[in-house]
């Protein structure tokens, strides 16, 4: 590889994030490549949700250094990186509670919008329309992930596995080129999960997106990912293939290691 | 007929009767009326433009008494007139050019809000990098400071003994106009994209961020706005009472503001007007209760604060058992009303569309 920043949407070069005394990451070194899916597993407390919310803005590394399509965002707030593209949902699901489902998704488009909020209390027609457009554009999303029918709803008045289908909707409408997603399949039965990963290899065809995935359903994990790295106490303990990850000792080890400890 | 149009006819009507209760307001009512009900148009604009901050962008800040404060200041100075100015300030001379300037009142009720809007950008931006509780306290001391501040520079506010002979307003007009158009201007705001980044905010501060929100500019702008209009209404209460002291903006101020809008429902625009016209109208109703009283015989001496007891109890009260208020996040629309008298339907209704 003479340039690995080439082929690559989203590299962290050892970033590491220490809270006190302990080492929730250590050294990471991912290399995504564009349109990959990748997924990050581990055993809990692992680091894995640490690891996303360095890549987000919401930690800062302590060390090291994220590029994400050729920009330096380490130390950027979230928004901002969100700006730059990367979008992400939560492993303990954050929907607007207040809002309808089709609100929870047009507030994606506030960024977008170029009006200005004197514009929006006089109802002048740059930001009326530019509104009607993006309510145009969230319909058809909600369309396309099967939620339009309970557009009007209360956000969280859905069933768990469509607050999870919501998130990921929101996060798409902001028209990311990467998408996060924190245990997507959390708290779903077999069909459900099986349902997911067929809905995230259409989004990841369909917009073009680069996927990062948390996922403890191993079944979901070796199904749709073609890159897996495996977290232990902070530390990457393997990457590969899926079929290479599940012959690595190591993780064998880890995973049991981890059924032991909670036995 | 469809239901569009017939709520823009609803509107019309609503604003046509508002007039008309103005106009005979101001030809039937008696000064004392007059004055509470003009008393309650301030207290819906604070009651408005505090639950911008508190209720719509969940930030907990208790400063509204003392941007009022800068309002009230503000807006006598600009309006006084030379030769006054001349005689109240007799401790130190007032310093020039404030001494000549001499505006007419509206001009000079904006110039207030706008000003209280440039001290709310100020505090908001170290005070609103704090975490919530902290920005309480923080706030609670600007108001204070504030206080400390007006008393100490005598050659511009004339210190301790205040300000008198301030240009007076007597019209309901006046003060509702600045009322309906404040309501006005902030259901707009709310129901805009900006308005619901506020409650997504309020709502979930970590995943509005991540909708690429930017936080910090959003509960600026929130902020700026409430102070705004609580300067526009110190400005107000000036001219109503004609008189400003800076023992007047008080924190038991911000505790009757914070009063309607729990009362009314965090959250909602409807209960703050609701609210703020009851609270004001129940604070003169209880003025008995601190006169000196004979109850069965029993000689009760009279109480001063007593109608603040009455109504931290009723807060406490309220926040126990009926946290929602009396509207909790509802809004008073024509859609409820015409469901209510049975017009049908014909589209589903918009939602996240304004108006
Ligand atoms: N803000 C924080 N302050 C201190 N320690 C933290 C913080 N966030 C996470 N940790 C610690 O870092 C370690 C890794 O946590 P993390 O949430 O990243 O694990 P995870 O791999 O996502 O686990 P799970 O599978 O349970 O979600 C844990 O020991 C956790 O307690
Ligand atoms: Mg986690």
């Amino acid at each position: 590889m003479a340039n690995p920043w080439q082929n690559s949407i989203l590299v962290t070069d050892n970033i590491t994030m220490q809270f006190g005394g302990l080492k929730a990451v250590s050294n990471l070194a991912l290399n995504i490549a564009p349109r990959q899916i990748v997924g990050l597993i581990g055993p809990n407390g692992a680091g894995k949700t640490t690891a996303f919310n360095m890549i987000t803005g919401v930690y800062k590394p302590t060390s090291g250094k994220i590029t994400f399509d050729g920009n330096d965002i380490t130390g950027l707030r979230p928004n901002q990186i969100t700006e730059l593209g990367i979008a992400r949902t939560f492993q303990n699901i954050r929907l607007f509670s207040s809002m309808s489902v089709l609100e929870n998704v047009l507030l994606s488009k506030h960024v977008r919008l170029k009006a200005t909020p004197l514009e929006a209390i006089l109802g002048l027609p740059r930001y009326t329309r530019a509104r009607k457009r993006h309510i145009e554009e969230c319909m058809d999303l909600l369309e396309q992930v099967q939620l339009a029918d309970v557009a009007h709803e209360k956000a969280t008045s859905l069933p768990y596995g469509k607050q999870r289908r919501l998130e990921i909707a929101r996060a798409l409408a902001t028209q990311p080129k990467m998408i996060l997603l924190d245990e997507p399949a959390a708290g779903m039965n077999p069909q459900e999960s099986l349902e997911l990963m067929e809905f995230i290899a259409r989004i990841r065809e369909q917009f073009g997106l680069t996927v990062l995935m948390i996922e403890h359903h191993m079944e979901v994990v070796m199904g749709i990912c073609e890159h897996i790295v495996v977290l232990d106490h902070g530390e990457t303990i393997a990457q590969g293939t899926p079929t290479e990850i599940q012959n690595n000792q190591q993780v064998i080890e880890a995973y049991l290691g981890a059924v032991d400890e909670s036995a | 007929m469809d239901r569009q149009k017939i709520k823009t006819f609803l509107t019309l009507g609503l604003v046509l009767l508002s007039c008309l209760v103005l106009f005979w307001g101001e030809q039937y009512l008696g000064k004392f009326s007059t004055r509470v009900l003009n008393l309650a148009a301030i207290f819906v604009i604070l009651g408005a433009s505090m639950n911008l901050v508190l209720g719509f962008t969940g930030m907990f800040s208790l400063g509204h008494a003392g941007f009022m404060c800068v309002g009230a200041y503000v807006s006598a100075i600009l309006t006084m007139s030379p030769e006054s100015k001349e005689m109240i300030y007799f401790m130190e001379p007032i310093i020039s050019p404030l001494d000549k300037i001499h505006w007419p009142v509206f001009p000079a009720i904006l110039t207030a809000g706008l000003v209280a809007a440039f001290f709310g950008f100020l505090i908001g931006f170290p005070a609103l990098r704090l975490r919530d509780d902290y920005l309480a306290i923080a706030t609670l001391g600007f108001g204070e400071i504030i206080r400390i501040i007006v008393t100490n520079t005598i050659s511009i506010t004339n210190g301790s003994l205040g300000l008198k002979n301030i240009p007076p307003i007597k019209s309901l007009w006046v003060y509702w106009g600045f009322a309906i158009a404040t309501i006005w201007i902030l259901k707009q705001l709310i129901n805009s994209s900006w308005g619901y980044a506020f409650k997504a905010i309020r709502d979930n501060e970590i995943a509005a961020e991540a909708m690429g929100i930017d936080i910090f500019k959003h509960k600026l702008m929130s902020f700026t706005i409430g102070a705004f209009f609580a300067g526009l209404a110190g400005a107000l209460m000036g001219h109503l009472i004609t008189s400003v002291d800076p023992t007047m903006f008080r924190f038991l101020f911000t505790f009757q503001i914070l009063l309607i809008i729990v009362l009314g429902g965090l959250g909602s625009l409807t209960g703050s007007v609701i609210a703020g016209v009851l609270v004001t109208v129940m604070m003169e109703v209880l003025r008995f209760v601190e006169q000196p009283m004979n109850l069965f015989g029993l000689q009760i001496p009279g109480i001063p604060g007593m109608r603040m007891v009455i109504f931290a109890l009723l807060l406490l009260v309220v926040i126990l058992f009926y946290r929602q208020g009396l509207m909790g996040t509802r809004e008073f629309n024509w859609d409820w009303v015409l469901d209510k008298v049975g017009v049908g339907r014909r589209k589903e209704k918009g939602v996240g569309v304004d108006g």
